[in-house]
């Protein structure tokens, strides 16, 4: 299990937990965090699940593959070097207690 | 006095979205969702793709987790079929003679393929459907590399099974009626990309072409085709991919409207005050074109969730948005925004004949009505932007590849 810290953008948060290898998505989704859609599944066709992970959690995440760097051109909210699809991050050690910053506006 | 509940047919996509947009949305009463499968809601477009080819697992594919549903005070009833819908009473029957009572009844019964008609078939077990996740269960066991594959269907279905097919290493024939691929969904050039990666990838493709005869062995499986030009094909498995036929008949045996679908009006009613109709079965009136609209996609169905939640819980909400879509093929995703017409203007960025990139634009009076874009999420998400403003874009500057799309947005 690792924890996932969700801040919404009026700066309120909310803690889940995720089983090892669910996507960030996933666990957004099964506890109805808002302003995470995840419309695709997690194919990385809707860019719906677009987030902003904490800069201190920058380097604990994955690389981006070519697909999901193309993905985030198509984010609602303009993309910053902090962007990321979370159907894309999955939980675990490296990932226990990440902070991820939802944008104001999803699609 | 009875406590309010949102009985909803139906666990899938939409269904399932409604259940938890519901509950968002901060909708206090029950929700009953009750599903004819036996599986918690999951994804079906993976089926078709990473799922088949062994890249995912059951539980990747849950739409949400399966423990949402009791946290959220949804009542998930699986395996279960619905008999019948008593609107006098406000309940539904299921077939083990339980009824349950509604205070709204949403019908999300989606569609089944339609299958061929052949009676030789009927014992045939290597004729394969593609919609729930027992079919490509089934389909799997034989999906291994030298297999003789033949696909019926130049649909969705039929080319991203190709692609998985192919890449699993079987030898796959693709039979399509008309003359081209994606005939009902695509203008031809958009055919004739798909139908060249497909070349490249090794699929033979046979168009205008029809099975005049199933050969089947002694156990009643399917051995050959013989197409309308005399030519036999041996085969090991059959895809059958011919398209969706609405579930409709529990809409209709009570009395409600069905025309290709269950007829509801801009805000997905019923002419019944409490009954509604969401997702792949939901037939309604698309406000930019004036026309019926019935879609199959999981935006559609997950939008139309959204809407209905909004309008169940007192704020009734119409239904318009712009559909949107998407294939995977080999290394290529493909990205429709809009709803073309056969008469709109095509116009072609890109090389159809070579490459793994396109753009094709359709405009109504020099308005961006749709767009087919492959291998450029950046051109989808330019072409959603500009037919959502409704922009009026000059196709000249649009067929330009040097042109940047971006420029497009501030050009309208």
């Amino acid at each position: 299990m690792a924890k996932v810290v969700f801040v919404h953008p009026d700066g309120r948060r909310e803690e889940h937990e995720g089983s090892d290898g669910q996507s960030v998505m996933r666990v957004a989704t099964s506890n109805l965090v808002s302003g995470i859609i995840g419309e695709c599944g997690g194919d990385l066709s809707c860019a719906t699940c677009h987030v902003f992970v904490d800069a201190a959690w920058a380097q604990s995440v994955p690389t981006k593959t070519a697909a999901e760097d193309d993905m985030l051109a198509v984010t609602a909210e303009e993309p910053t070097e902090f962007s990321r699809l979370c159907c894309q991050i999955y939980c675990g050690r490296e990932t226990d207690g990440i902070v991820i910053h939802i944008p104001r506006i999803q699609r | 006095m009875q406590q309010d509940n949102v009985v909803i047919v139906g666990a899938g996509q939409a269904g399932a979205e409604l259940a938890a947009s519901l509950r968002s949305l901060g909708y206090l009463g029950q929700i009953t969702l009750l599903g004819r499968e036996a599986q918690y809601p999951y994804s079906r477009p993976p089926l078709s793709k990473a799922y088949l080819l062994g890249h995912c697992g059951t539980a990747d594919l849950l739409i949400r987790d399966a423990s949402m549903y009791a946290q959220q005070g949804v009542t998930v009833r699986l395996s279960v079929e619905v008999d019948c819908i008593d609107r006098d009473a406000k309940t539904v029957s299921l077939k083990d003679g339980e009824t349950i009572a509604y205070s709204d009844l949403v019908l999300a019964t989606g569609g089944s393929p339609r299958r061929l008609p052949n009676p030789e078939l009927a014992n045939a077990l290597n004729v394969f459907y593609i919609r729930t996740l027992e079919d490509v269960d089934r389909l799997r066991q034989r999906f291994h590399s030298g297999i003789r594959l033949a696909i019926v269907g130049g649909g969705y279905i039929g080319l991203e099974i190709a692609s998985v097919a192919r890449r699993a290493g079987l030898e796959v024939t693709l039979i399509e009626a008309t003359n081209r691929v994606l005939a009902r969904v695509t203008c031809p050039p958009v055919s004739d990309f798909f139908q060249r990666i497909h070349a490249e990838e090794g699929v033979q493709i046979k168009l205008q072409s029809t099975v005049s005869e199933y050969v089947t062995d002694a156990g009643g499986d399917v051995s050959a085709l013989v197409l309308g030009d005399g030519e036999r094909l041996d085969v090991d498995i059959l895809v059958v991919g011919i398209g969706l036929i609405p579930n409709t008949s529990l809409a209709e045996q009570a009395g409600l409207g069905v025309d290709n679908g269950i007829l509801v009006d801009d805000y997905l009613r019923t002419p019944d005050p409490h009954i509604y109709a969401i997702g792949d079965v939901a037939r309604f009136p698309d406000t930019l074109s004036g026309t019926l609209r019935r879609i199959e996609s999981v935006p559609n169905a997950a939008e139309q969730a959204r809407t209905l939640a909004a309008t169940l819980l007192g704020t009734p909400t119409r239904f318009m948005c712009i559909p949107w879509f998407w294939s995977d093929q080999y290394d290529v995703k493909m990205q429709v925004v809009g709803l073309s017409a056969p008469d709109d203007e095509v116009v072609v960025r890109g090389d159809v004949s070579e490459g793994r990139k396109l753009t094709v634009y359709y405009l109504r009076k020099g308005v961006l009505s749709a767009a087919d874009v492959v291998g450029s999420p950046a051109d989808f998400a330019v072409a959603k932007k500009l037919i959502a403003n409704g922009a009026v874009v000059d196709p000249v500057l649009l067929a330009d590849p040097n042109s940047n799309p971006r420029s497009f947005l501030k050009a309208g």
